[in-house]
């Protein structure tokens, strides 16, 4: 058994800075590089793709990533661990196969996790007893079924530890939760036993504070935000693990960020509920029993864990098609820039009021006054503001309404209120909306299949 | 005398569905306690009149000198639905910090 495995974060979302996993196994030696690539809306993007080419649906940034680093990883021994399969694992694996060949590679074992994908077995779901009813709302799915995009199982650690033990140098899932992607290795290596639960939590509580990337090295970070050094260069965050279920959060030597006791909380508490009940397939976390302490030099020792026996159920989300939303904005000028705003928007809700469409919803934003904190904003010196964005936002089940909302929005140039401008890149389009569905389902009707293809 | 809670806290903010989750964390343990009485419910349920619409929950974390907020139906529906410039939430921690403490 290893006294110690490092491992390190390379991508915060699919999206995030290309870079990083590259830097990662490059500026220092890790044991392992994880990277989630799934956002909720990512699963029905990538469904929509591989409708049209059967081929995709997957993080299509890998196959290159892969070329950069996939040389670097074998002479390490550093092992790879990715959602960026996303619907379609077993393509992913296969494009990365192709790459490891165009590059000379001769040996490369990859494990896909698959069985998430339970979009064509919602009958089947249904008529075993579970009407994945809405966690929100506790209506039945039957109400969206036929407008389903994408519906996937969240697993957990257990089928990569599973493809880790086949010998897998790379594990590529579907639909598994983040915490997910750094918990295995530390099962796999450690030889943890599954129903200690209070391990368990400490894997699942490393994975909590990689999986949003640099968010926990400095990035993001609402404290003391200015004196984060060296931005631009940023380092992923690196979990040190220990057998004993302690870990060190840290990144490598001459990278920019910080990693601190603040930047570390802020992360913890990054988009939770109730602390004592941090729920993944693999245990229930107690968030208030985390111990930090701030070592120096960019190192963080987390500790003293504890959690609870896993549900019998795994989370479910579902995507489907809910409408069509679009959004404009137009800029207006001092002086008087927000009085202006105000009355381009009154004149254009006018407009489509005499119009006759039909909207869910209207919402108005004044960019550089209200958008993000509301009725909290400031209102004094109104008359002296520089320059506003006035934005609209609609949102309606007709498709036609939508269209012509955006047509409604140039015209406001010559017709409306002065010193206007920023209006390019044509009329906006109508886009599909797509709606959530979480769910639950028994974990004994989803069985995660693992499979190993190698070269 | 008073203090903007920025002073004495930072915090994060993100998005769980149609609510938001604002975590506050004090600098250092005195200022926790004063958080902790200061920041109740009924506080920022009023602060945020006007931007969230349901109920406001709020947990301890006293290992982090943190406190953790979720504020229902917030987010304009949430994810994709919402039309809300800030559709996340991403910027609510900010708005938290504000409030003006009592020291």
């Amino acid at each position: 058994m290893k006294e110690k495995i490092k491992i390190a974060s390379g991508q915060g979302f699919w999206g995030d800075l290309i870079d990083a996993p590259y830097d990662q196994v490059k500026k220092g030696n890790v044991d392992y590089l994880v990277m989630d690539y799934l956002a909720e809306v990512t699963m029905s993007i990538l469904q929509k793709q591989k409708n049209k080419n059967p081929k995709l649906g997957y993080a299509k940034d890998i196959p290159e990533l892969m070329k950069r680093i996939l040389p670097i990883c074998k002479e390490k021994g550093t092992k790879i661990i990715t959602n960026g399969g996303g619907v379609n694992p077993i393509s992913c694996a296969e494009a990365v196969l192709d790459v490891a060949r165009n590059i000379g590679i001769d040996k490369l074992e990859i494990a896909v996790v698959l069985g998430d994908d339970i979009k064509d077995r919602i009958d089947e779901i249904i008529n075993s007893g579970s009407e994945l009813n809405n966690m929100d709302t506790n209506e039945s799915i039957k109400s969206v079924k036929e407008k389903i995009l994408s519906a996937n199982v969240y697993f957990g650690a257990l089928p990569i530890v599973e493809g880790l033990k086949a010998g897998a140098d790379i594990v590529i899932t579907g639909r598994t939760t983040d915490t997910g992607l750094t918990l295995a290795p530390m099962i796999y290596e450690f030889g943890w036993d599954k129903n200690n639960y209070d391990l368990m939590s400490a894997g699942t509580v490393a994975g909590h504070i990689l999986e949003c990337g640099a968010q926990s090295s400095g990035g993001n970070f609402l404290g003391d935000w200015q004196s984060i050094p060296n931005m631009a260069e940023v380092g992923f965050p690196i979990a040190e693990a220990y057998p004993n279920g302690e870990f060190i959060i840290t990144k490598h030597a001459n990278t920019g960020g910080r990693v601190s006791f603040e930047t570390v909380a802020e992360q913890l508490l990054y988009e939770i509920g109730d602390p004592e009940v941090y729920i993944t397939p693999d245990c229930v976390a107690d968030f208030t029993s985390i111990k930090l302490e701030d070592l120096g030099n960019d190192r963080v020792k987390v500790f003293s864990i504890k959690g609870k026996k896993a549900t019998e159920f795994y989370k479910v989300s579902c995507s489907y098609a809910s409408g069509y939303s679009a959004s404009a904005s137009l800029t207006y000028s001092w002086p008087q820039a927000l009085t202006k705003a105000k009355a381009a928007d009154k004149i254009l809700r006018k407009r489509l009021e005499n119009l006759n469409l039909t909207f869910d919803e209207i919402r108005t934003e004044f960019i550089g006054y209200n958008s993000c904190h509301g009725p909290l904003s400031k209102e004094n010196n109104e008359e002296d503001i520089n320059e506003i964005m006035l934005r609209v936002a609609v949102r309606s089940q007709d498709y036609y309404s939508i269209e012509r909302f955006g047509k409604e929005i140039a015209p406001l140039i010559l017709t409306g209120p002065p010193s206007v401008t920023g209006f390019a890149g044509g009329r906006p389009k109508p886009s599909e909306v797509v709606a959530y569905w979480p769910a639950l389902i028994p974990k004994k009707l989803v069985q995660p299949e693992v499979k190993l293809i190698e070269l | 005398m008073k203090k903007q809670l920025l002073e004495l806290a930072h915090g994060r903010s993100g998005d769980k569905g149609d609510a938001a989750n604002i975590g506050i964390i004090a600098y250092d343990d005195k200022e926790f306690e004063i958080i902790k009485k200061q920041l109740t419910v009924n506080r920022v349920k009023k602060h945020f009149e006007g931007i969230c619409f349901g109920e406001v929950e709020r947990y301890e974390l006293p290992n982090l000198r943190a406190l953790n907020f979720l504020l229902h139906n917030t987010l304009g529906g949430g994810g994709t639905v919402s039309l809300k410039h800030d559709a996340q939430g991403k910027t609510l921690a900010a708005a938290l910090l504000r409030m003006e403490i009592e020291i």
